[in-house]
């Protein structure tokens, strides 16, 4: 038998590799399923759910009190600003006043809450991508700053600080003057890192080019927060649908328009400045004045009037037993989470427990792009990617 | 921006508008979803470019149980805009993804967790829940507990379903006020 030249072409078959659950630069259990051509990846698969706690089910169960802290678990890089969004989300249902000292507080907390969450971010990635150092000196930072955490909650991490009607305590004595002290150090520690990566040639050729996205593209699979500044949209809830006290506050939006990981990476540096100059605000005009919300059907009563009046103790005890009735009403509120736009859509029917509380996490919508982003580039890129998306699971799979 | 989406019901088979909380609530017959995102993500008064968040609900007292809503965000304008449609266990819906790529894996979350059908979907596997769950645990009448519960078997030497043991049943507490009534409109 001759064989004919044309029947000895050969059939290149792509490959499938499965990354995860357990891979280091998974950023937690990501399974992600790889067709590989050589080193080529065609196409990127997530399969997630593998940290499904049934939340959205549990707050269904849950007085509007106990749901809070289920939000410090959601994404546990960045707690208060889910726990923010959420009782934001519940005074504005139940129209709950929060007095002014409240607001600069969790502004306070909110931008501490963004370089804890950057620092991790920036961090990480550097060690995905192969540079140690800046991760170990990102969590010496990171500790100091949930120290600030640890002193006002009790919590290093899931702090519940954030509740709705205000934060559940006020700062204690000399809080910030260290917080003040921590914000003149870091600006160097920041210059620090940026020695070793920004201008780094390794840094650089892992980075630069790698997982482009357009804004037209950014806008098409829903990307929030730096996803979307990265890719030139100007686009920052804190700006353009203004809560809290960032209307009073002066602060830039850093915009990148490589719209690459190393203008992601830019950003998020960027990011940390800004919050830096936040939080030196928030310092200097920290009002006077009670953190108790004056709705005080909403709040638990303080120490001093319980042993004065047998109302408020019928009333804490009410309050933490029952908890608080918001009127009939549904709304969804989102906020400028670290990660992007964390949204919580509240639907209340009138009693003591939410009806129903979908939460919208930022790295969904992001993992979701995955394939989109990495359609083309090598595997180690991969690794890039989920990095530059910031994957936290926790909120991913809820 | 809200005088123009008031003006909705000239162009689309709206069923009602409402606002709450100055948030734009506009509820569209089930025949009509995709026409209806297609004016709202393209109109040059709306341009809806951006669908932030897709999510269900279950009323389960109503005829139409399901509710799938969808969250619409336009940067230019700096304008939300909630979409609901109605939906039972029956009746599919169909699929947003020629309009809104990023629904994907939204609309796979409805599905796993209420079990909504999306027509025309490329995809719809389940997304959170276990490989081979068969239950929609999302909607109201399934309990917090669920049915089956997973350990390691050690004689098989893998991970195994079993029926759910519990202890102690959970407990629900009710508080049926006499403290305060709170009046208000139904949703």
């Amino acid at each position: 038998m001759i064989l004919k030249k044309k029947e000895l072409i050969k059939e290149l078959k792509s490959f499938t590799l499965n990354f995860g659950p357990q891979h280091p630069a998974a950023h937690g259990v990501l399974r992600l399923i790889l067709e590989l051509d050589g080193e080529t990846v065609l196409r990127a698969d997530p399969h997630i759910g593998l940290l499904h706690r049934g939340t959205e089910k549990l707050i269904e169960h849950k007085t509007y009190l106990q749901a809070l802290p289920y939000f410090d678990r959601l994404d546990y890089v960045s707690m208060m600003a889910q726990e923010h969004t959420y009782s934001l989300a519940v005074e504005k249902l139940g129209d709950i006043f929060v007095t002014k000292r409240s607001q600069y507080i969790r502004v306070l907390f909110l931008e501490i809450t963004r370089i804890l969450n950057h620092l991790l971010a920036v961090g990480c990635h550097a060690m995905d991508v192969g540079a140690m150092t800046p991760f170990l000196w990102a969590f010496e930072e990171r500790e100091k700053l949930m120290e600030f955490y640890e002193r006002v909650s009790g919590a290093r991490m899931h702090a519940a600080y954030i509740r709705p009607g205000g934060v559940s305590a006020d700062l204690p004595i000399g809080f910030l003057d260290d917080v003040f002290i921590f914000s003149e150090q870091f600006e160097l520690r920041l210059d620090e890192m940026e020695e070793m990566l920004t201008s780094s040639r390794i840094w650089k050729e892992r980075l630069v080019d790698i997982g482009v996205v357009s804004a037209k593209d950014a806008e098409d699979w829903g990307f929030s927060g730096v996803m979307l500044r990265g890719s030139g949209i100007r686009w920052d809830l804190r700006k353009t649908q203004s809560y809290e006290v960032y209307d009073e506050l002066d602060f830039d939006v850093p915009v990148s328009t490589l719209g690459d990981c190393y203008g992601r990476y830019a950003v998020r540096v960027e990011e940390m400045r800004q919050s830096l100059k936040i939080i030196k605000l928030c310092i200097r005009n920290m009002p006077e004045g009670s953190i108790k919300s004056p709705s005080s059907k909403f709040v638990a009563p303080s120490r001093l009037e319980m042993k004065n009046s047998m109302e408020s103790v019928i009333h804490h005890f009410k309050y933490f037993s029952e908890g608080i009735i918001i009127p009939h009403g549904e709304t969804y509120m989102a906020t400028e989470a670290p990660k992007g736009e964390f949204g919580v859509y509240l639907i209340s029917n009138g009693k003591e427990k939410p009806y129903r509380c979908k939460i919208k996490a930022p790295g969904f919508a992001h993992l979701q792009a995955l394939n989109m982003m990495a359609k083309g580039h090598m595997i180690a890129d991969v690794v890039t990617i989920i990095g530059t998306q910031d994957i936290v699971f926790g909120e991913i799979d809820r | 921006m809200i005088k123009n989406d008031l003006r909705f019901h000239r162009l689309l088979p709206v069923i009602s508008i409402n606002i709450f909380k100055r948030e734009l609530v506009v509820t569209i017959s089930n025949d009509h979803i995709l026409h209806a995102l297609h004016v709202l993500k393209d109109h040059i008064n709306y341009k809806y470019a951006l669908l932030s968040c897709l999510s269900g609900v279950d009323f389960f007292f109503k005829k139409y149980r399901f509710c799938v809503v969808y969250d619409l965000l336009s940067l230019s304008q700096n304008a939300r805009l909630r979409l609901k449609v109605f939906t039972a266990e029956i009746i599919s819906i169909k699929s947003i993804i020629s309009v809104y790529i990023n629904a994907n894996w939204w609309e796979r979350e409805v599905w796993d967790f209420f079990g909504v059908f999306f027509n025309d979907h490329n995809d719809l596997r389940r997304i959170l829940t276990d490989y081979g769950f068969d239950y929609f645990p999302m909607r109201r009448d399934f309990p917090l507990m669920g049915f089956v519960e997973t350990r390691y078997n050690d004689l098989k030497k893998r991970v195994v379903y079993e029926k759910i043991q519990l202890t102690q049943n959970y407990r629900v507490f009710t508080h049926e006020s006499a403290w305060q009534f709170v009046q208000g409109p139904t949703i």
